[in-house]
């Protein structure tokens, strides 16, 4: 994994798997590694590698960050969901860089190139954002976007901090409060503690576990089990920008001790009650189709939420990754509300 | 008297387990381990402590992350969660990894929180947790707030400041606190696996104290029950 620990930007290269623009190529549907491009890296029709890359010292933990646009056009900031990555915006984020934006997006500690931490919470993400915050924009209020989990992040961050925030868009990152209908307290009971117990089995193994081994299109598959609405391709250059090849194959770069789900004190709808109070104007992007990997918040719960400067768009028939669907669509949404870029 | 820590890993951190009676005080009596968690920014002790020391079995100390012997991580991101499985790590050690052998917790301040969980999420091998009074027994907000998002300078030495902020300000509502005391009550073959030997008792707390399943009592009773 390439390492440029000093923070300064550095050139993208081929044969660097970070960051330019590809073709596509009818290969790139075999069952094996060929039709990767120059970068090793499988294409996709308007994807487009960063401009730059470079690691970001966050108060002890490093951190990837990518930039796509004019190094010396307005700053964007854009953050990614859980269990994604930077490179998840090769297809979004240069619409918004050909529109003048520097786009400006960064690997969540554990994520893609950044660090594995010893570990992770919303606070420590938080920690991380602020370190690339203060190294993008100083004190002053720029546009921010954020998917998901990051959409999520980054509200909790507007409220804590407004005064980074020009506006803020969140797309299908406000959570809500996911019931389990008809279950019995004493079954509750049950499933939690299977939970926990299979957390604590999972934490006793991290100390030597490793990303499960595949071919190239047998993560796109697995990947496409939480991802059904995404096009195989897509996820092929998932994984040849997310994932790293060795000796038996690709495996995932995400750190092995991050573990889908989890439990907590914190509960998803008090997210919700963050929202009424931004002082910034606030674009909320909902899709209405609920995948695994979303929320499932139902728009009609969000709506009566909004703050006095904010709107919610809800598209039919998308799902939670409505950039990558839809990105044509959603870009035009968020361009016309951020404005021009100043 | 104490020895050199056991180093127990657990991901990327070593966690360091103290030894402080190796052997029970009576050979011919059966008895189990009593592991002694520490309040926020605290150690182990180094000997046995006075107010334990009629317990007939042997005893056990564990560092939390970012704390005494045990690694100081950089960048933060403590929960009382993790810390659970810190103790999850030394309840393995203690028990020989065998699920048919159980051990005694005794918590103070944070550690009464994070005993307390353990007690839930292990509840066939956690036989009795004694919550007691320390740093960190109140612990953060019940609810949602506005909390300040911060950086620090550190330099790895113990305690790690993160742990002292982040763990000193983690949310601790009542009915989440309750949701272990159902597990340990469900899986536990004690008929009272928790007790609260505390003076103080914060909300989480006193929500505990009321609910089924928990005893009150003072320190010397707790361990008596539980030997």
């Amino acid at each position: 994994m390439p390492s440029f620990a000093d923070g300064t930007v550095t050139p993208i290269r081929p044969g660097d798997r970070r960051a330019a623009s590809t073709t596509v190529d009818p290969m790139a549907h075999a069952d094996d590694d060929s039709g990767l491009d120059e970068y090793g890296e499988s294409p996709f029709p308007g994807a487009r590698r960063p401009d730059r890359a470079y690691d970001l010292p966050a108060h002890g933990v490093q951190i990837a960050v990518y930039e796509w646009g004019a190094a010396d056009a307005p700053p964007l900031m854009m953050m990614h969901g859980g269990f994604d990555f930077a490179r998840t915006f090769d297809g979004f984020a240069p619409k918004l860089a050909d529109a003048g934006w520097r786009v400006v997006s960064w690997d969540q500690r554990g994520h893609g190139n950044s660090e594995h931490a010893p570990m992770y919470s919303w606070d420590g993400d938080l920690r991380d954002t602020l370190a690339v915050f203060d190294h993008v924009a100083g004190g002053r209020p720029i546009p921010v976007v954020g998917h998901s989990k990051g959409g999520a992040l980054m509200t909790q961050l507007a409220d804590a901090q407004p005064h980074r925030f020009r506006c803020l868009v969140n797309m299908d990152g406000i959570p809500y409060k996911r019931n389990i209908p008809d279950v019995a307290e004493h079954e509750r009971t049950t499933m939690l503690a299977k939970d926990l117990a299979g957390w604590l089995d999972h934490r006793g193994r991290t100390a030597t576990a490793s990303r499960k081994p595949g071919t190239l299109d047998d993560l796109a598959r697995r990947r496409g089990r939480m991802n059904p609405r995404l096009p195989h391709e897509w996820l092929r250059r998932l994984v040849t920008t997310g994932g790293f090849e060795s000796d038996d194959g690709w495996r995932w770069k995400i750190d092995p001790a991050l573990r889908f789900g989890g439990f907590g004190p914190w509960r998803p709808e008090w997210m919700l009650m963050r929202l009424p109070g931004l002082p910034m104007p606030f674009l909320g992007i909902l899709g209405a189709e609920m995948e695994e990997m979303g929320w499932g918040t139902p728009p009609h719960k969000v709506l009566p939420y909004m703050p006095l400067d904010g709107r919610c768009e809800v598209l039919e028939g998308v799902g939670h990754f409505v950039h990558i669907e839809r990105p044509d669509l959603v870009s035009g949404i968020v361009l016309d509300f951020i404005g021009a870029p100043a | 008297m104490t020895t050199s820590p056991v180093m127990l890993r657990h991901n990327k951190i070593d966690l360091a387990l103290h030894s402080l009676r190796a052997e029970p005080l009576d050979a011919a009596v059966p008895t189990r381990p009593l592991l002694l968690l520490h309040g926020l920014g605290d150690r182990s002790p180094t000997s046995v402590p006075h107010w334990c020391a009629s317990w007939p079995g042997p005893i056990a100390a564990l560092d939390f992350t970012g704390h005494g012997d045990s690694t100081v991580p950089a960048g933060g991101g403590y929960s009382p969660e993790l810390l659970m499985a810190d103790v999850d790590q030394a309840l393995a050690h203690l028990t020989d990894g065998d699920p048919a052998r159980s051990i005694t917790v005794l918590g103070r301040g944070l550690g009464a929180y994070v005993a307390l969980q353990i007690a839930g999420a292990r509840a066939g091998q956690i036989h009795g947790a004694i919550l007691v009074d320390g740093p960190g027994l109140a612990g953060g907000p019940t609810g949602p707030t506005s909390q300040s998002v911060f950086a620090l300078d550190t330099d790895g030495t113990s305690p790690d400041p993160y742990a002292l902020v982040e763990l000193g300000r983690d949310l601790r509502p009542g009915d989440y606190a309750i949701s272990f005391v159902n597990l340990a009550n469900a899986g536990s073959p004690v008929a009272t696996p928790i007790t609260v030997a505390s003076s103080f008792r914060p909300k989480w707390l006193a929500a505990v104290a009321e609910a089924p399943g928990v005893a009150e009592s003072s320190l010397p009773d707790a361990l008596d029950t539980y030997a």
